[in-house]
């Protein structure tokens, strides 16, 4: 993995849904992308039905919607949506062969683990993409990550069933450990502080995650969702709070910003 | 191919540019590198809109999607006169096309301080006032009303010899008496539309808006028509050049504007979606010009 981003081509361009299936509560969506550079982990991509973007619940979709990375291999994207409005509803009905509007790669990676850091990666359901796609750059660089994914319930952790090495937590105990993913990430801390953070999902879990790092002083890399118009610094949407006042943009400045950095992990 | 139109004093290589804050080249530069300077898609660039303090902008959340459109309560943010004279337009000076910068003042001294600043800088080619920014005195929007707006541009016309646009806001009674007053007042070209003013309720049941400012300003393809109607109406009533935008998507929608009297045509909220599409567009203006044999669309 490198420290840097990887530029986009300029502009939008057409891909095609190779296949898309469900697993749970969620949908793994692929596509070929010949023509764009592969992303780092902790990028995203813009993406829009080519056809039919529109004309659902209350005449919407009409912006792309942002999705971190799972994985890129060979001209293909992975991405892991959940059906929770206009947009990912359209996403998730897609068929093999149909085309998708894609920009990116988009945002700030995920930065190396510095100082010899035992990489512990904590991800809350939808959060689970980006931390997936680092873990298996992590490997490929001879790193031995910690991933440790919490969900609702066992519909929604059916999508960890691939994860070997991956420890679970659900809400309802259902799978894994009863409780939160980040009461996991904290006894992992409590093992060995000498250790980098990787950290993405809903709201509360991060902003639980956030002040995780700050209060044992462990450097913390979340990667934050926002709802954007553009995804590349055009619309001033997608703001989060700094710790020295002011704004970032989670597009631009982000999506991957260091925990410390951060006032606190902005509600949905 | 494109084809070059002249607008106050500039030749431009196409009629179509972003229209103020829908665009941010530094950040864009971070994103897509070299190849945003190879395929840069306006003709000029309207930075966003400057003011003498700097702005953090309007607290979260800023955006809602609309049917077709969206509403956005961004706040103006940007790091005041000094430090975007210092920082920004050495940078915006490396665009491939002239640099148009958008400036707003609550006063007539505010704004004057703006124009002469920008006045004394060689990188920038012309100046769009931003005139929705409300009275202190009346609460009104600057550019509501003909009254408020003729004693501001009457102190500020002289502080620049630079080409001056006036940015007119649509929430207004009757927008082409503002169109006029601008032009009496000295104006080389008016730009419309600015966004509509929008709400949206928080869809959890609490009874508030869902902006964190309340209100914001509604664009995309929901306003062409109200916008379209309002280049029109403009346009038959003063001389100056009239820059026109609201919703276009295509260059089909462009040459709308332009045939009810636009002489360049800005996209803002498509842009969002696709970063490239102005650049189709002045090409495709130019084709529609080259295809029906005359040198100007």
């Amino acid at each position: 993995m490198s420290a840097g981003r990887t530029l986009a081509p300029f502009g939008r361009r057409r891909a095609l849904v190779v296949s898309e299936r469900r697993v749970g509560a969620y949908a793994i969506l692929e596509l070929s992308d010949r023509d764009g550079p592969a992303p780092e982990p902790g990028q995203f991509f813009m993406l829009a039905a080519a056809t039919c973007w529109g004309a659902g619940e209350d005449e919407r979709p009409f912006l792309p919607r942002a999705f971190s990375a799972m994985g890129a291999a060979g001209g293909s994207l992975w991405f892991m949506l959940e059906d929770v409005g206009p947009g990912t509803h359209r996403l998730t009905t897609l068929r093999k062969g149909e085309p998708v509007w894609v920009l990116g790669p988009l945002g700030t990676p995920f930065a190396p683990p510095e100082d010899g850091r035992r990489p512990l990666l904590c991800g809350g359901g939808i959060g689970l993409p980006p931390l997936v796609f680092l873990s298996g750059a992590l490997r490929e660089a001879g790193l031995e990550p910690v991933l440790q994914l919490g969900f609702r319930d066992a519909h929604h952790a059916q999508v960890a069933a691939g994860f070997a090495h991956a420890q679970l937590a659900t809400d309802d105990g259902s799978v894994g450990h009863h409780g939160l993913v980040t009461e996991l990430l904290a006894a992992e801390l409590d093992a060995d502080p000498h250790a980098v953070v990787y950290a993405c999902g809903p709201p509360g879990m991060l902003e639980a995650v956030r002040r995780l790092c700050v209060a044992r002083d462990v450097p913390g890399r979340l990667a934050l969702e926002s709802g954007m118009a553009c995804g590349y610094g055009a619309c001033f949407g997608c703001v989060v709070p700094l710790a020295a006042g002011g704004y970032a943009r989670v597009c631009v400045d982000g999506p991957v910003l260091d925990a410390d950095a951060i006032a606190a992990v902005p509600a949905a | 191919m494109s084809v070059p139109v002249a607008f106050c004093g500039l030749e431009l290589a196409h009629p179509v540019l972003n229209g103020s804050g829908t665009f941010d080249a530094i950040a864009a530069r971070r994103v897509f590198g070299d190849a945003l300077i190879a395929d840069f898609p306006f003709s000029a660039f309207v930075s966003k809109t400057i003011t003498l303090a700097p702005r953090d902008g309007n607290p979260p959340p800023r955006l809602w999607e609309t049917a077709s459109g969206m509403l956005n309560s961004i706040g103006l943010p940007n790091k005041g006169l000094h430090a975007y004279l210092a920082e920004d337009l050495p940078q915006l000076a490396a665009l491939p096309v002239p640099l148009i910068t958008n400036v707003m003042g609550a006063t007539a001294d505010e704004l004057s301080a703006l124009v002469e600043a920008c006045d004394a800088r060689d990188e920038i080619s012309a100046l769009e006032l931003n005139v929705s920014c409300p009275n202190v005195a009346t609460g009104l929007d600057l550019g509501a009303d003909p009254a408020s707006l003729a004693p501001v541009l009457r102190a500020v016309r002289p502080r620049t010899s630079k080409p001056l646009i006036v940015k007119l806001t649509p929430n207004t009674a009757d927008v082409a008496r503002v169109a006029e007053a601008a032009e009496a007042e000295g104006a080389d070209a008016v730009s419309l539309i600015n966004t509509l003013r929008g709400m949206a309720w928080h869809p959890d049941g609490s009874g508030r808006p869902w902006l964190g400012a309340g209100r914001g300003g509604l664009s995309g393809p929901a306003i062409r028509a109200v916008a379209l109607a309002q280049v029109a109406a403009v346009a038959d009533r003063v001389a100056v050049p009239v820059v026109g935008m609201g919703g276009i998507q295509t260059t089909a929608h462009a040459r709308q504007f332009l045939e009810a009297g636009a002489t360049l045509v800005a996209v803002g909220t498509e842009s969002f979606r696709d970063p490239a599409v102005a650049g189709r567009i002045g090409v495709g203006i130019g084709d529609l010009a080259t295809q029906s044999g005359s040198a100007a669309p």
